[in-house]
């Protein structure tokens, strides 16, 4: 059953062929990414500002015009046609070749950022970095490095895809809000703001990212460049610890875990635009489901002996913690977890395995914050058992038709069906709360509420 | 003791499923459709692209083992009442003590010349998918479907979704209007028409011309107009899947007779599902309801009569779902096409948007019988709750908010469908509740403390 092909990402229009205008606007975005590509490959640093704003504007107007003229003639409405036909969405060649060339990039984005063009050791940059040093030096005075490089493409793929996700569900307001969130907090808080800081020479900070997402938060020389910027840095210091203490706790409570992975989170966010059209390749099955709770919880287990091992080693001055050497431990935690899981598999493997990998099998913070969503506790002057946080999906009564479309586009690969079809809540540890299972069902079953 | 079941539909799978729940009797279930039991509504979307045959199975392959259900991919041809026995296709025979028969509906054919050409067909199950698939691979330039019910506006929708070109024949002045009233089957018209969809109205089949066996051209009864196509939809209704039975004793109708212990004529024989036949069904309800809802409700009642011996099958409020293209419909209890003698309604359409909600309620008593939903979603029990009770409208209307089951961030209704009653019967009610799952639970526990 495959006869029909589209290069378009999650294709609505199933003609063989592109429409014209789309050509031409693809056709923008591929020479605003030619022209990065030539400043890598050829490594020129000639007329870099020039350039580089060309190429965004390029990319930008392109996508902007691609994805307007994709929906422009549609009707609102949820419309997966042929997702599971395209080569792209479905595992197919394309989908694979994507997967090696995400999965390449972040190998040299981590590990060898050199041929990225970083200039090491005072060395000026050239190549790709060397074409990104004239908006960092506007934004912070400071030239490029492989992580701003990364920072903008990152920020602008949330934006674009958000714009086209937003196209996609425009008849949905909670997706339409959702997106925007997503794209306001990669944009300010995640982007710019860290930039401007290091401009005013402040140490970096996004100031939404929490440990222990953000792993190297209690590391030594972490905790060193706060306390030497002054009062920033104890604010900085005293806000993260509020933010995994209370601010966590509390609107995990009210919300569920959503309020983080699917409205704030960077990780969250890509993984909702760039990844949408990959969110149906999420496994599943109930084998699945025991490896992901075995893998997340050991993640989390290591973050936290790490860390404390970490801090344990900065006030006794002891090194060797658990056995083992705290430095060696943070620094295999920062390959295996940090880069290795999160970058190169979290992202890398988008088309074969989905969209939220990462979030599904190693996020510590998704961990912290399912645990807090999911379980229950009885405390003395409770009458009875309470749930965690007030969040789960509801089911509407008997009107499941157990078509599946719930389960195929969650992709945290939770079976929602199941669930739906006995008439039952879906309370599960996993579940961001993105609200697509309710957006794609027929019949008007699922919602999600806080009680 | 052993049970067999035929058909693994969602009667046959459910009454499984609760069978073993309430048992431990060796249980069969044999389908000659598919091996493991999936979801025959979501065959559209396999169609569309918008899932795989996998996605659709009700649970997955070891579920059915694990449950120790036997599943049998085989065809039943005969059953034999006085000895308690089946027999396959392939000749096997199986001892029964307890048999449930759900083998489900068939499509309609009503005898027009060509009718048995390549690329006609209903759409009903998976071999009938198979067969749009191979038809459109060999390329449809344009698709007829004949009637003018859920699976026909289905077959329209997945036609659509591969840019094939599509003229439906409705054999009533507007769409499905034998089931939905006049200002919301006029909405779909809309719908269907905006979707580019060749829509003819009061229009229908005459003739079904082929060359070299399949389908090349139809002639419509009407504007006598010769249409040329290679694929007839033919989506005029469904009857029961029952030719098996009729060579048993068991006492047939238009489906296999039950009464209200869903039991045959023959003991030790049950039907359920779409081909069963109630003899005696709740006033206002048909003899037969083809739809996945009742499957299941039937599933699970035959589950408890031949393991608790004690309930019968109660049919409940009706309740009932579809969408038509991009516009979601629910209903809830009674609401006739042709309002009856002594029964109110109270209608809002939203100005531009597919939305409309419904109330037809009683105009003596004042209380609801029923609700009907275009493009907004309703909370089933909320709803079912205040038809049992026979709620009066206004305290309906009041408390409104507690039935709507948008999503957040959406736009509610509520207050416009009261204004509406309001200005016509010069009222002034205004709304009590706010859309809050707490106060749901409340109202809905609040009928066990009465």
């Amino acid at each position: 059953m495959q006869p029909y092909k589209s290069i378009a990402i999650s294709s609505h229009h199933l003609k063989e062929d592109l429409p014209f205008h789309q050509k031409i606007a693809l056709s923008l975005v591929a020479i605003g990414a030619l022209i990065q590509i030539v400043f890598w490959v050829g490594n020129i640093t000639a007329n870099a500002g020039l350039w580089l704003y060309s190429s965004l504007a390029l990319i930008v107007g392109g996508s902007l015009w691609y994805f307007r003229e994709q929906y422009k003639d549609t009707l609102p409405g949820i419309k997966n046609n042929g997702v599971l036909f395209a080569s792209l969405t479905a595992k197919g060649t394309l989908a694979w070749m994507l997967g090696v060339v995400l999965t390449g990039f972040y190998v040299v984005l981590y590990w060898f950022p050199e041929y990225l063009g970083l200039g090491g050791d005072g060395a000026a940059n050239s190549g790709l970095v060397a074409l990104f040093d004239p908006l960092s030096m506007l934004l912070k005075g400071k030239p490029a490095s492989q992580w701003f490089v990364y920072g903008t493409l990152y920020t602008l793929i949330i934006f674009l895809m958000g714009v086209k996700f937003i196209y996609k569900y425009r008849h949905n307001r909670y997706q339409v809000y959702r997106t925007m969130s997503i794209i306001f907090f990669q944009t300010a808080i995640a982007f710019i703001l860290p930039e401007i800081l290091v401009g005013l020479n402040l140490p970096y900070n996004d100031f939404k990212n929490i440990w222990p997402l953000n792993y190297y938060f209690f590391f030594d020389w972490h905790i060193n460049d706060l306390i030497a910027s002054g009062l920033f840095g104890y604010f900085v210091l005293f806000w993260g610890i509020i933010l995994f203490l209370v601010v966590t706790p509390v609107m995990t409570y009210f919300y569920g875990k959503r309020w983080y992975c699917s409205w704030v989170c960077g990780c969250g966010g890509l993984a909702e635009t760039a990844g949408d059209p990959f969110r149906q390749l999420s496994d599943k099955s109930l084998k699945a489901w025991k490896l992901e709770r075995w893998i997340i919880h050991s993640v989390l287990i290591f973050v936290t002996l790490m860390t404390v091992s970490v801090l344990v080693t900065r006030f006794t001055g002891f090194s060797r913690i658990f056995g083992i050497d705290s430095y060696t431990l943070s620094s295999w935690y920062g390959f295996l977890i940090g880069a290795a899981f999160s970058g190169v598999v979290g992202v890398g493997f988008y088309p074969i395995m989905g969209s939220r990998v990462w979030c599904r099998f190693g996020c510590p913070m998704a961990a912290y914050l399912g645990i807090l969503q999911r379980f229950t506790i009885k405390l003395p002057w409770f009458k009875e058992t309470k749930r965690m946080s007030k969040f789960r999906i509801t089911t509407n009564g008997g009107q499941c038709i157990s078509c599946g479309n719930c389960s195929t586009y969650c992709e945290m690969g939770i079976d929602v069906k199941a669930y739906a079809q006995r008439q039952e809540d879906i309370v599960r540890a996993s579940c961001v709360g993105c609200g697509i299972c309710s957006a794609v069902c027929p019949r008007g079953v699922l919602r999600l509420e806080n009680i | 003791m052993h049970i067999i079941i035929i058909g693994n539909g969602i009667s046959g799978s459910t009454a499984a499923r609760h069978i073993r729940k309430l048992s431990d009797h060796k249980i069969t279930m044999i389908s000659s459709e598919t091996e493991y039991p999936f979801s025959r509504t979501a065959l559209m979307y396999i169609y569309m692209g918008h899932m795989k045959y996998d996605h659709t199975k009700l649970y997955e392959d070891w579920f059915w083992q694990k449950n120790n259900i036997e599943t049998v991919n085989s065809h039943v041809d005969h059953i034999n009442t006085d000895q308690s026995k089946i027999q396959l296709s392939d000749g096997t025979l199986m001892e029964y003590d307890k048999l449930v028969i759900a083998t489900g509906s068939k499509s309609n054919k009503f005898g027009w010349p060509g009718q048995n050409l390549n690329g006609v067909q209903g759409l009903y199950n998976i071999q009938d998918l198979k067969m749009m698939e191979a038809a459109s691979r060999k390329g449809i330039r344009r698709a007829v479907i004949v009637g003018g019910g859920l699976i026909g506006i289905e077959m329209a929708e997945m036609f659509h979704s591969r840019q094939i070109p599509v003229t439906m024949l409705v054999r009533e002045d507007s769409f499905w209007n034998i089931v939905l009233p006049q200002n919301e089957s006029q909405m779909i018209n809309r719908h269907i028409l905006a979707n580019g969809i060749d829509l003819r109205l009061e229009e229908e089949l005459l003739e079904i011309k082929g060359k070299d066996g399949s389908v090349s051209s139809i002639v419509c009864k009407n504007s006598t107009e010769e249409i040329h196509c290679e694929f007839v939809g033919l989506t005029v209704g469904v009857s029961p899947n029952i030719d098996f039975v009729k060579s048993s004793d068991i006492l047939t109708n238009k489906g296999v007779l039950v009464n209200s212990n869903l039991q045959t004529s023959v003991p030790n024989v049950y039907a359920i599902g779409d081909c069963a036949e109630l003899s005696s069904p709740k006033e206002g309800r048909r003899n037969i309801e083809a739809v996945w809802y009742t499957g299941r409700m039937m599933g699970e009642a035959v589950a408890n009569i031949i393991c608790n011996s004690s309930e019968s099958y109660d049919q409940g409020i009706w309740f009932n779902s579809a969408k038509f293209f991009d516009i979601e419909y629910q209903v809830y209890g009674q609401i006739s096409v042709v309002l009856p003698e002594g029964i109110g309604t109270l209608y809002w359409e939203h100005p531009s948007e597919n939305k409309a909600i419904r109330i037809n309620y009683e105009m003596a008593s004042k209380s609801v019988i029923g609700f009907n939903l275009m493009g907004i979603r309703y909370r089933h029990t909320v709803c079912e709750k205040w038809l049992t009770e026979n709620t009066h409208i206004e305290t309906v209307l009041e408390n409104l908010s507690l039935a709507n089951f948008d999503p957040e961030f959406f736009n509610e209704y509520e207050q416009s469908l009261m204004d509406k009653y309001n200005a016509i019967n010069r009222k002034n009610l205004t709304l009590k509740s706010k859309r809050k799952l707490r106060l749901v639970e409340n109202f809905l526990q609040s009928d066990l403390n009465d």
